[in-house]
């Protein structure tokens, strides 16, 4: 019997790829009104979020890291689909990506490209790669509400 | 040399397909798997013996205290000890690592001493120390690693000296496999009255072990990194060393008389041993000491120079792949680190697990030679008795898998 060859279009969509290969708004930004970071301590992947937040809008967004393509892919999809939104349209996006991937939930059409990290959810070991970002994104989101 | 076809067969969970692909299992660093032998011995004490040791009359008592005891001799003869009473029974190696820190620490290290580690050391031969040298006070220094992946032993000279108190080395890195002179740096250790203690985790399982020549104080490794069960660790100590120590844990079976205010303690071992130890993990370790010497460790250590050398060679061979540590098979084991241009290692786990192949991608808990060796993370893939040459070529296969995955990528990009 022929082993299967695995489908990995599932997981390694192109779109991920891409984003791991020309990250978007890498860089530091230089009027941050937030910097905030993450680690993942089991397996090194690291995140660093600048955020320029002013009256509730993300006016600038920029990342630094290095990681497995799905942490990275996904925050350079974060500050893609975020820059210049509001943060509750931010907290609206965060909840609809954490659905997807934590509980399975269907991409939901605000995502937008983001619905193609839809495959990390069935591999529940790579989803922390994933939510690495958001996580960054989240504490950034309550210091600038605190802070205002 | 191994009939490794021969060996696979004691191996039940080797005969299984993972995701579709045989297994192929080289994530033996972590844990190695266990031999038929190992798992009857173990349901043979659950089935036969099952009692408390050391206290009880009736006679599964003492049968499994006779079988309890008779591992600790074979531990003995194992590495060369001369004494069965100065192997102490622990969890694992960094409960060993532990006891030291403790035991031996707090009456001998105080502030100001020096503790030297080396970047190489897997977190559990730092943390212990860190703690130790928190409480007292102390100083930790660490021996440099060289970009060929070895001790720098100018470097080791020139840190050890009249404060030191305690030297902690890895006999063999869990992440580049390189074998360290311990010997040597036992020796510069004992010119200025500082003892040693040697991480054998990795070098127990695969090299011929004897701690008399090795020179050290302490020797501490780990069941289950050579076909025991887990839940077993080990610690040697030279002749005397443990009498003049005092308890790690207190309990049941380490003391001789208890009263209101103060007890007295157990005797060597057993004053290192509270409670009731892990009995039936202990009793089934004994079976993988009789395969393991059975099969020769001298041969262990040759299968595994002989699988390394193809490993690095096939890993090499790949354009974008790049090995850690030391190419030279006498110098190293068998846990073989690389790095893949463009692709993470995590990417590259979940690929290869995809064709059945299990490694290890991380910092391999060794954060300081991650920072050295200037990487975030590397695979791993590390190869015990079982493992023959056809594995390295379906881990290669798979890794080509990880290639044109990525590659496509590339390719497309460059269109737009």
């Amino acid at each position: 019997m022929p082993n299967p060859e695995p489908q990995f279009d599932d997981l390694y969509r192109e779109l991920i790829l891409d984003h791991y290969r020309r990250p978007r708004n890498r860089g530091a930004l230089e009027n941050a009104t937030q910097r905030v970071e993450g680690l993942n301590p089991v397996c090194g992947d690291e995140i660093h979020l600048d955020l320029r937040i002013h009256d509730g809008v993300i006016e600038d967004i920029a990342f630094e890291g290095n990681g497995c393509s799905i942490s990275q892919s996904s925050a350079s999809m974060l500050t893609d689909r975020l820059k210049g939104v509001t943060t509750e349209e931010a907290r609206r996006v965060m909840a609809k990506f954490r659905a997807m991937l934590m509980k399975g939930e269907p991409p939901d059409p605000e995502l937008g490209d983001l619905e193609a990290l839809e495959g990390v959810a069935q591999l529940a070991v790579r989803v922390k790669c994933a939510l690495l970002s958001w996580n960054v994104l989240q504490e950034g989101l309550t210091e600038a509400e605190t802070a205002a | 040399m191994l009939d490794v076809m021969r060996i696979r067969e004691d191996f039940p969970i080797l005969a299984q397909e993972v995701n579709g692909h045989p297994l192929v299992y080289l994530d033996n660093a972590a844990t190695t798997q266990k031999p038929r032998q190992v798992i009857e011995a173990l349901v043979r004490y659950y089935e036969t013996t099952n009692a408390n040791i050391h206290r009880g009359i009736h006679t599964l008592a003492v049968r499994a205290t006779e079988q309890y005891e008779a591992t600790r001799d074979a531990v003995a003869t194992h590495i060369g000890a001369i004494n069965a009473s100065d192997v102490v029974f622990t969890r694992n190696t960094t409960e060993s690592i532990n006891l030291v820190a403790r035991a031996w620490g707090d009456e001998h290290v105080g502030e100001g001493d020096e503790i030297v580690l080396s970047l190489m050391e897997h977190h559990s031969n730092i943390v212990p120390w860190q703690l130790l040298a928190r409480r007292k006070g102390a100083v930790l220094r660490y021996i440099n690693v060289t970009d060929e992946g070895e001790l720098d032993l100018d470097h080791a000279r020139a840190l050890i000296g009249p404060r030191t108190k305690i030297v902690s080395v890895v006999h063999m890195s869990n992440v580049l496999g390189t074998i360290n002179p311990v010997a040597e740096i036992a020796a510069m250790a004992r010119a200025h009255g500082a003892v040693t203690l040697v991480d054998g985790a990795q070098s127990a399982p695969h090299l011929p072990i004897d701690v008399s020549t090795l020179g050290c104080d302490f020797f501490a490794f780990s069941a289950h990194k050579m076909l025991g069960p887990t839940g077993v660790g080990v610690l040697w100590a030279k002749p005397g060393l443990l009498e003049a120590m005092q308890p790690f844990l207190g309990g049941g079976d380490m003391i001789s008389v208890v009263r209101p205010e103060a007890s007295t303690w157990a005797d060597v071992p057993h004053k290192f041993e509270a409670g009731t130890p892990n009995i039936a993990d202990v009793i089934a370790f004994s079976a993988a000491l009789d395969y393991l010497k059975a099969l020769g460790m001298t041969n262990v250590r040759e299968h595994e120079k002989q699988i390394t050398a193809a490993a690095i060679d096939a890993l090499m061979a790949v354009e974008g792949i790049r090995v850690h540590g030391p190419l030279d098979v006498e110098k190293r084991g068998g846990a073989v680190s690389f790095t893949v241009d463009g692709i993470h290692p995590h990417d590259i786990s979940t690929i290869v697990d995809q064709y059945g192949v299990a490694i290890r991608a991380g910092h391999h808990c060794a954060q300081l030679l991650m920072r050295r060796l200037e990487v975030p993370a590397t695979n791993r893939a590390s190869f015990y008795i079982y493992n023959h040459t056809g594995e390295v070529e379906a881990l290669i296969d798979a890794l080509d898998h990880a290639f044109r995955i990525f590659h496509r990528a590339e390719s497309r990009t460059a269109v737009r």
